[in-house]
């Protein structure tokens, strides 16, 4: 199992497992802009999501209705850019129609998992992002002791500021400590909301929470992302206007405010890898 | 490639006497687990179908997305029906890795208490009683790692075990996704009867995405869908009174999957700041904050739903 698993991961330099005990908070939306961070910090970076009742990545990354290849020596992600720096793979390319359910108990859903690991084609990549869905169950379980071996090299806890969130988000960091996963600190979205209009922050779903728990749990806290309905809206563009696209989301993305935001915590992500 | 292409093309079925053991079986993920289930007839069906005789409705909050306000919705229409002290309410949460439910009910820390008749739910007032693994936990950070089975377990024992007594509207808290919990629950209530789904959403499309699959779930398991309601549509700025959109629905929101998917629309949920609040600290939000416009669309799609609920 370890041995065909290493083989199509053994040119992977960095992995990072996005996780939240919460659902809705972020975490395709964190995995995605940590990678187009990266890729623009030069990086060869892929995504795998194993949200398998649930895959957003996808559609993050403005790839809906693309489909996987089968190539001799296994699955081909599919790439998110020209350059081919950015490429993913979710189960949301290999499903008829995008509205099919994936009904689906733990077994499957750990075979599914493990045939990503062991048969996508990654290639030579500098990081692979792992996108999950809420919880800590057969998904978790399952991808924790598949890369036990490997070795990732942490977690990125995503949470909101509100306290029925980061009480399911306390449950997550626990998993990691049972698991022996490293986090390499805590993502605080959702953090406040500017009004267009007047300018007002309103804390939507509260502010600081993320922060304190990090301080509680002792790891590191990465920082804060604001409410910024621009990025839904350039997600929603690159969807649209897919034929006239060259390295489009990557483009208007490190243009964007939220870019600023994001680097920052990419930078400090960086840190704790590469040290 | 598609991922029906999983399954084997002779595959006997999981309940079959054949699960597992047939030539088409090789090298099938479930394989193991066909073959070593227990066949025939789940010999507890007849407990659940006993126990839940003496609830009346039973309804399944249900949404593809997390994070759309499936237990804030819930507790807030347990909090509206057990307004009418004549009206029995259960509330059901069957999020087992992450229950919201003893939170936003003001029930934190509390524990189920065991009785000879089964376990007891947690009250938050006389007609308002509440069920969730929250109460059973030593420490509320606990992480409850547990694959499938385990999870279906419990959900089994949340039918089969508690003293619910008579209960006229069962609410269902739910996960996000179309996995273990959501196909359990399905299957141990058939024989009682499900009254429908509700199912929340917010409007921009990455989640529509999502709660569309649940739509085509409830279809596959023959549940009925009393509605759409979508949440987080728009937001006031209690500054300038400006409203804003926070989620773009860009495809049209919820209104329009609702009329694409041919459902009734239940309403839209203005986000209220003051939602997340009342939730933080377990109380209701309809009764604290009457004057929020989110309260209004609550109330309205509150007798939309017990419009459809006929005795």
């Amino acid at each position: 199992m370890a041995d065909t698993l290493a083989t199509h991961l053994a040119g992977i330099k960095h992995i990072i497992i996005v996780l939240s005990g919460k659902g809705g908070v972020g975490k395709s939306s964190i995995a995605t802009q940590l990678a187009l961070c990266l890729v623009q910090g030069g990086n060869k970076v892929g995504i795998l999501d194993i949200d398998l009742t649930g895959p957003s990545i996808p559609h993050m990354l403005g790839l809906d209705g693309k489909q996987v290849h089968q190539a001799s020596s296994g699955w081909v992600p599919v790439f998110a850019d020209e350059n081919k720096n950015l490429c993913c793979m979710s189960i949301g390319f290999l499903l008829q129609s995008k509205n099919d359910s994936v009904v689906w108990r733990g077994p499957k859903k750990n075979a599914m998992i493990r045939q990503f690991l062991a048969d996508v084609c990654w290639g030579e990549l500098d990081y692979l992002i792992i996108d999950t869905p809420p919880g800590t169950s057969d998904e978790h379980i399952s991808i924790a002791e598949y890369l036990k071996d490997i070795h990732p090299d942490g977690a990125v806890i995503v949470t909101t500021p509100q306290t029925v969130a980061l009480a399911d988000v306390r449950k997550e960091l626990n998993f990691c400590k049972k698991v022996k996963l490293p986090i390499l600190g805590v993502v605080e979205n959702m953090s406040g909301y500017v009004c267009p209009h007047c300018e007002e922050c309103t804390n939507l779903f509260s502010t600081g929470g993320g922060e304190a728990m990090a301080q509680e749990f002792g790891v590191e806290f990465l920082g804060r992302v604001p409410i910024d309905p621009s990025l839904t809206l350039m997600i929603e563009k690159s969807n649209d206007d897919n034929a006239t696209l060259e390295n489009g989301l990557i483009k208007i993305y490190t243009e964007s405010n939220l870019f600023k935001v994001f680097n920052k915590i990419t930078d400090k992500v960086v840190a704790k890898v590469i040290t | 490639m598609a991922v029906t292409d999983n399954i084997p093309e002779h595959c006997p079925g999981p309940t079959t006497e054949q699960a597992g053991k047939a030539s088409a079986c090789q090298g099938c993920p479930n394989q193991n687990v066909c073959a070593t289930a227990p066949k025939g007839p789940d010999p507890d069906l007849p407990l659940i179908k006993e126990r839940m005789s003496s609830i009346k409705h039973k309804i399944l909050i249900l949404s593809g997305k997390g994070g759309v306000g499936k237990s804030t919705f819930t507790s807030q229409l347990g909090f509206a029906f057990s307004n009418d002290e004549s009206i029995q309410v259960g509330v059901m949460d069957i999020d087992v890795c992450g229950p919201s439910i003893p939170k936003i009910m003001g029930l934190e820390g509390e524990q189920i208490h065991q009785s000879l008749s089964g376990w007891s739910p947690v009250y938050v007032q006389d007609n308002l009683g509440v069920m969730s693994i929250g109460f059973m936990l030593p420490n509320p950070d606990d992480a409850v790692i547990w694959r499938g089975p385990k999870k279906n377990g419990l959900i089994k024992q949340f039918l089969k075990d508690v003293d619910w007594g008579d209960i006229d509207y069962m609410l269902i808290d739910t996960p996000p996704g179309t996995s273990d919990e959501h196909l359990s629950i399905t299957q141990y209530l058939k024989e009682s009867v499900i009254d429908g789904a509700i199912i929340i959403t917010t409007p921009q499309e990455v989640a529509l995405q999502d709660v569309r699959k649940e739509i085509d779930f409830c279809r596959k398991v023959k549940i009925p869908i009393i509605g759409i309601v979508e949440n987080m549509s728009g937001f006031i700025c209690p500054n300038c009174k400006g409203e804003s959109i926070i989620f773009a629905p860009t495809t049209g929101g919820g209104k329009k999957m609702a009329e694409d998917e041919e459902v009734p629309f239940l309403g839209s949920i203005p986000l209220d700041p003051r939602i997340g609040k009342a939730c933080d600290t377990g109380v209701s939000f309809l009764d604290e904050y009457s004057d929020s416009p989110a309260c209004k669309a609550y109330l309205d799609i509150i007798t939309k739903i017990k419009a459809q609920i006929k005795d």
